[in-house]
């Protein structure tokens, strides 16, 4: 995997921060939820998807 | 349940007969020998009894009660179960009266998010769906039964005993005459769900059950929507829970819908909150005519199946052998693909065509079209009725990108039945055939359909038997001559067409039952087939075998299967 440019990660890192804030504590996990189904879709591949579940529940 | 001071039977539309138990034989000292006992005269005992009768094997046909079951309950029949019916000699009421579909609408929060379309190639004969509610289909069925000579029905006749021998079952009868016990060489157990013969034999189901409850309630309205099946996410009259719609002849509409969480199971089926709910419902819908209530009752999904279906001479067919959840439309028409699969193989058995060893490939079959449904169910069932939080939020998430996104659409698809296809099937042995083909029905799937020149359809000239479809460009070569001559010395029933181009030259002396002309080449497209390739179909339909060019040797081994002369 290459590694992604450190600021365009700091741009994700920002978009979700300001993200979960604008949803709030009662729509972050629909919030959170919808996010994940658009990235999936982004990334077309349900193995990658579930090793990116597996990776965030570790820990 | 009916509405206050109506009777237990008292319907809008529908009168209940009331059967009286005839005197049997075994009373007055007779001591027959039924080759077939089939206990439970519902729409799969009565199917199987009409198969059987097909093959003129009879059967008596046993069952407690002395009417029809009460109320819709399973409405939708599947093309591949009018093939059945078709078959069964019972399906021209069904084609009158039932309302054939093939579309479905899911929205949610009020808005159209999924266009359900299931395929209609047009060579087919049936629609992929039809509603019909189950009191029409028994009636169907029922004056089938009663038009058979071979066909002995016995209602008011409980079986409370069962003895499953080596070499014949005996079961006690309690009738209104008196008690009584019936020989039989094979019983078939169509006793449904809380089946007295699996807990006779000391069988349970097994599997899971799912908590979702929903309230299945048949109104009578004036309502002006096609037949489709529409399901509402989310919608202002029932948050948190679905709502299903289906049309029914007769003005009658079902509307399903799915209880809130830790919603009393005995408040919900109470008559001022059934018409409180369905009001609701029908207002969302923009229903404002009056409605009456017919019927209404209550379910949770569950998948719960034996782990076999046949125990010696006693074998499971319908929901005595697996209940499946309501959403795919998989329990009528799963236990009458139960009935036509035993129907055809346990006739050949007892007119000595076969040996018993082809019996035992009903377990694995319809075994696995069970596990199959199950796997389809289960995954429709959690979108109907998300069992957990990360269940509803994720479908929730799919719903609300549904709005305005093309991809999560298809999560909404009900998955409608599809025929199972018995590719993994002892009776299969030559699936590596498909391998030479590109497209066209696999082995062990059900055969398509194609429409002929003369307005009928090719599945009409399939026999009772083996089935081959030769697709020749001239008269049969040496090989296809060994192949079905061959199969001749092996099927006394067995049935040949050959598919050829319109006034093709297939030989005057050609071992051809029928000679079918394929205008345009649609029916060897459908098959993916060329000059030279057969088609082995069984009795149900199913493919049992396809061949390029004839191999003789496959063919003949794959048909010694199919009718159990052959070990598999």
């Amino acid at each position: 995997m290459s590694l992604t440019p450190i600021a365009e990660m700091e741009a994700a890192y920002e978009a979700l921060a300001q993200g979960i804030d604008r949803a709030g504590p009662e729509g972050e996990a629909l919030f959170l939820t919808r996010l994940a189904l658009l990235l999936a879709h982004e990334l077309g591949s349900a193995e990658r998807f579930t090793r990116a579940v597996a990776a965030a529940l570790d820990g | 349940m009916r509405p206050a001071g109506k009777g237990p039977l008292e319907s809008l539309y529908f009168t209940y007969p009331t059967f009286e138990a005839r005197r049997a034989p075994e009373l007055d000292g007779a001591a027959p020998r039924h080759p077939v006992a089939i206990v439970g005269a519902g729409p799969i005992g009565m199917t199987a009894a009409l198969v059987l009768a097909r093959y003129g094997v009879r059967s008596v046909l046993l069952d407690a009660k002395d009417t029809f079951n009460d109320g819709s309950r399973a409405i939708c029949i599947a093309r591949p179960s009018m093939h059945i019916l078709e078959r069964a000699g019972a399906v021209a009421p069904f084609v009158k009266k039932a309302l054939g579909w093939r579309f479905g609408r899911s929205y949610y929060r009020g808005t159209e998010i999924f266009r359900l379309e299931m395929p209609h190639p047009p060579g087919e004969k049936y629609l992929p769906m039809y509603n019909l509610q189950q009191q029409y289909i028994e009636q169907y069925l029922h004056d089938a039964v009663a038009a058979c000579d071979l066909i002995d029905i016995r209602w008011r006749s409980e079986a409370t005993g069962v003895d499953n021998r080596a070499d014949g079952v005996s079961l006690a009868i309690a009738s209104p005459h008196g008690d009584y016990a019936l020989e039989a060489d094979y019983v078939l157990a169509a006793d449904g769900a809380r089946s007295a013969v699996r807990s006779k034999l000391g069988l349970r189901l097994k599997g899971e059950n799912y908590e979702g409850k929903y309230v299945i309630a048949d109104i009578r309205m004036d309502h002006d929507f096609p037949t489709e099946r529409r399901a509402f996410f989310e919608s202002a009259s029932n948050p948190g829970g679905t709502v299903l719609i289906h049309k029914q002849p007769d003005d009658i509409w079902r509307v399903d819908y799915q209880l809130g969480e830790g919603e009393s199971e005995a408040d919900a089926i109470r008559e001022d909150n059934i018409r409180a709910r369905v009001g609701a419902i029908l207002a969302d819908i923009g229903h404002t005519k009056p409605w009456e209530l017919e019927w209404w009752s209550i379910y949770s999904a569950n998948t719960l199946l034996l782990d076999e279906y046949r125990h010696g001479r006693v074998i499971f067919i319908g929901d005595s052998a697996h209940i499946v959840p309501i959403f795919g439309v998989r329990g009528l028409n799963n236990g009458l693909a139960d009935a036509d699969n035993i129907g055809w193989k346990l006739a050949l058995v007892l007119k000595g065509e076969a040996d018993a060893a082809l019996l035992d490939s009903y377990s694995p079959e319809r075994r696995g079209a069970t596990l199959d449904v199950f796997a389809n169910a289960t995954k429709s069932t959690r979108f109907m009725t998300p069992p957990t939080r990360g269940w509803r939020l994720a479908r929730e998430a799919a719903l609300s990108l549904s709005l305005t996104h093309e991809f999560p659409r298809g999560l909404a698809n009900p998955r409608q039945m599809q025929p199972y296809t018995y590719s993994h099937s002892p009776l299969t042995p030559f699936a590596g055939q498909d391998a030479a083909f590109v497209g066209g029905p696999a082995c062990g799937a059900a055969a398509p359909n194609a429409a002929l020149d003369d307005g009928g359809h090719l599945l009409d000239h399939a026999g009772d038997g083996m089935t081959v479809l030769a697709f020749v460009d001239g008269p049969p070569t040496p090989e296809l001559r060994a192949a079905l001559a061959g199969l001749g010395d092996i099927d006394r029933r067995l049935r040949v067409l050959a598919i050829a181009a319109p006034g093709a030259d297939t030989g005057g002396d050609a071992p051809f039952a029928r000679v079918l002309a394929d205008r345009e080449g649609a029916i060897a497209r459908t098959f993916a087939a060329s000059a030279g390739t057969v088609y082995l179909l069984r009795p149900d339909l199913h493919i049992a075998g396809r061949w390029r060019t004839p191999a003789p040797d496959e063919i003949l081994q794959t048909a010694r299967l199919c009718l159990g002369s052959a070990p598999p």
